[in-house]
């Protein structure tokens, strides 16, 4: 059974015991229920297919939160079959909201970071929920720096809500641990691939998130501000939520359109924490394709593509000045 | 000292809607100052040193040395790219600012001398909502900081804001990835950035370029951070110490390079150009 439900996923929960009592009752009275057995399993695959695939943004918001999604190590412990965690960022502390260390993902040996939410109270108060400190961005920073050192690819897990907003992490300038990552990312000299696979929390996410390549999962999300966060500045209510997060195009396929990702590691109906081992396997084919063609571009070639990726983002237009007439007079659009 | 506020301060409403020549009332120390006086004085209060908040184009005249400022990128404005409409429609937003500041958009960019050096000069102006960075601000501060590094010059930019530019979604947030990228090539090329800090500057913009200077100057009092008060006590549930997020608190706590009144701050980054750009710009460290 599970113990938790999202509201939208009810109508397949409670098929899901209807079936399950169902075959139970057949097997214990030893009658046969195979047609309504059948029946139901009809409805039931009708109902996942209604639901999951017309989500709504905020749904699958909330199917990046799920806590049974999997995270970084649920993922590490089925795509590496390798991996020694190095710890610290040799300046104050280790981060528990940020792992990080030498993995091999097939025939790739990487360097992989990334943030790592708790499964519980007690897992997460140790790992502050997946929102790290400066000290996590700094680990981060050192490790990918080692990696280029030895050459070794990195690849970057993102699933934050963000930066911790705390008065330490401002003593210790969470922001300019951030902006130095951001900096610094766009000059190592070595093949960069982030997946974002829950919550690509804002400056928190990226701060880890630029690479040549940015992949998403299906239901998770990428956003400058969490939609509750915005309902309240924008809308007055954090229960405008949902409409924030439709405002906010932070689906995968917006941010495609976008150009933020390049992209989309399809989810088993119904969401990553279904079937942790397929979206594992899903999550790996994509890295490894990714790492496979990176490998092969020349490193100068490589790193003004990783440049002209975000050089190109956003949007502006070129118009006469404000003049009183007000003539529209739009020159160019850049893409 | 007044629990009530005396009748003249009901002239309180935006400080540019003040015609010239009444009086100000500053906000720490109560002095009651002839706008004039004021605005001659740099906007600083001239009893108790306060820095009122100064616009782009104040502060372009008060730092780049006459007649050089050649600006860029004027024209540039904002799309409504997400169509996003919340309480209030984000183009209705941008004309409303655009009427109010006479800005086109939160910064302004452009070429100009400060004390002879030629540099590249960006200036963030808080009066266009909140001088957040959206798509205008994040590709005028890149592409100035790219002319910077073509031009081999240094490069300053005077920032303030209240963080990305949530119209904009996801783009605003890229800005940040963007305009670091920028500094990123400069600094390769070795060429001088310094990253003025004004009140205030938070979020987004101090989680990118406005961390990245070479040296990190602000001006007396500002609020510098990257999660605003509020949150950071709606999460933490925790008092916040005396004086947090100040600059004051920031260059005690290591970030800043030096707090400069605002009367010293041209000759401050001229006299610090003199060391860095000595030699005349780009030099390779094989050179």
């Amino acid at each position: 059974m599970r113990i938790y439900t999202l509201d939208f996923e009810k109508p397949v929960v409670e098929l899901e015991q209807t079936l399950e009592s169902l075959r139970k009752q057949a097997q214990e009275q030893k009658i046969d229920l195979s047609a309504q057995i059948k029946l139901i399993e009809e409805k039931l695959d009708a109902t996942r297919k209604e639901i999951f695939t017309s989500l709504t943004p905020w749904q699958r918001v909330q199917l990046a939160r799920h806590p049974r999604r999997p995270y970084m190590l649920d993922y590490l412990q089925r795509i590496a079959t390798d991996f020694i965690e190095l710890h610290g960022d040799r300046r104050f502390a280790d981060d528990h909201a940020m792992v990080g260390g030498l993995a091999t993902l097939g025939a790739h040996r990487v360097m992989v970071i990334g943030q790592q939410k708790g499964r519980d109270t007690k897992e997460n108060l140790m790992r502050n929920f997946g929102c790290a400190h400066p000290e996590g961005y700094r680990k981060a920073l050192r490790l990918m720096q080692l990696a280029e050192k030895f050459n070794l690819p990195v690849v970057s897990f993102i699933d934050t809500p963000g930066a911790y907003p705390g008065v330490g992490a401002e003593e210790r300038h969470i922001a300019e641990a951030i902006a130095v990552n951001l900096r610094e990312m766009m000059l190592l000299e070595i093949p960069l691939v982030a997946v974002v696979i829950g919550e690509g929390g804002s400056g928190g996410a990226l701060g880890i998130g630029v690479c040549d390549r940015v992949l998403i999962l299906e239901n998770a999300y990428y956003s400058v501000i969490s939609p509750e966060g915005c309902a309240a500045i924008l809308w007055k209510d954090r229960a405008a939520a949902p409409q924030a997060a439709a405002a906010l195009k932070l689906t995968a396929p917006d941010l495609q359109e976008l150009g933020v990702v390049d992209g989309i590691i399809p989810e088993p109906l119904g969401g990553a924490q279904v079937d942790y081992d397929a979206s594992a396997a899903a999550l790996k084919a994509a890295i490894g394709k990714e790492l496979d063609h990176l490998q092969t571009v020349p490193l100068a070639e490589l790193l003004s593509a990783r440049y002209g990726r975000f050089r190109k983002l956003g949007v502006v237009q070129n118009q006469g000045t404000r003049s009183q007439t007000r003539k529209p007079r739009a020159r160019s659009v850049n893409s | 000292m007044f629990e009530k506020k005396p009748k003249l301060t009901s002239t309180k409403t935006k400080k540019r809607d003040i015609p010239s020549g009444l009086w100000v009332k500053c906000d720490d120390c109560d002095e009651m100052i002839y706008n004039q006086e004021l605005i001659a004085n740099l906007k600083v209060c001239p009893k108790c040193d306060r820095h009122f908040p100064m616009t782009a184009r104040e502060r372009i005249s008060a730092l780049a040395d006459m007649g050089t400022f050649q600006e860029t990128n004027a024209n540039m404005t904002s799309v409504d790219m997400l169509k996003f409409t919340g309480m209030a429609a984000y183009t209705e937003r941008l004309k409303t600012y655009q009427r109010q500041t006479q800005l086109n958009d939160a910064v302004i960019t452009g070429l100009c001398q400060i004390r002879g050096h030629p540099v590249t000069l960006g200036v963030m102006d808080f009066t266009f909502l909140g001088a957040s960075m959206g798509s205008v601000v994040g590709e005028k501060i890149t592409a100035v900081i790219e002319s910077a590094t073509e031009r081999a010059i240094p490069s300053i930019i005077v920032a303030a804001s209240g963080g990305a530019r949530m119209y904009e979604g996801i783009l605003s947030l890229m800005q940040m990835a963007k305009t670091s990228a920028a500094l990123a090539r400069h600094a390769k090329e070795r060429l001088p950035y310094i990253a003025v800090l004004t009140h205030p500057t938070t979020a987004g913009v101090m989680a990118s370029f406005a961390s990245l200077g070479d040296v990190i100057m602000a001006e007396p009092k500002a609020l510098i951070g990257f999660a605003g008060p509020r949150v950071i006590k709606e999460t933490t549930q925790q008092e916040l110490p005396d004086g947090f997020q100040t600059s004051e608190f920031m260059l005690e706590h290591g970030l800043i390079d030096i707090i400069v009144h605002r009367k010293e701050l041209r000759d401050a980054i001229s006299k610090t150009l003199q060391y860095f750009a000595a030699n005349g710009g780009r030099k390779s460290k094989a050179a």
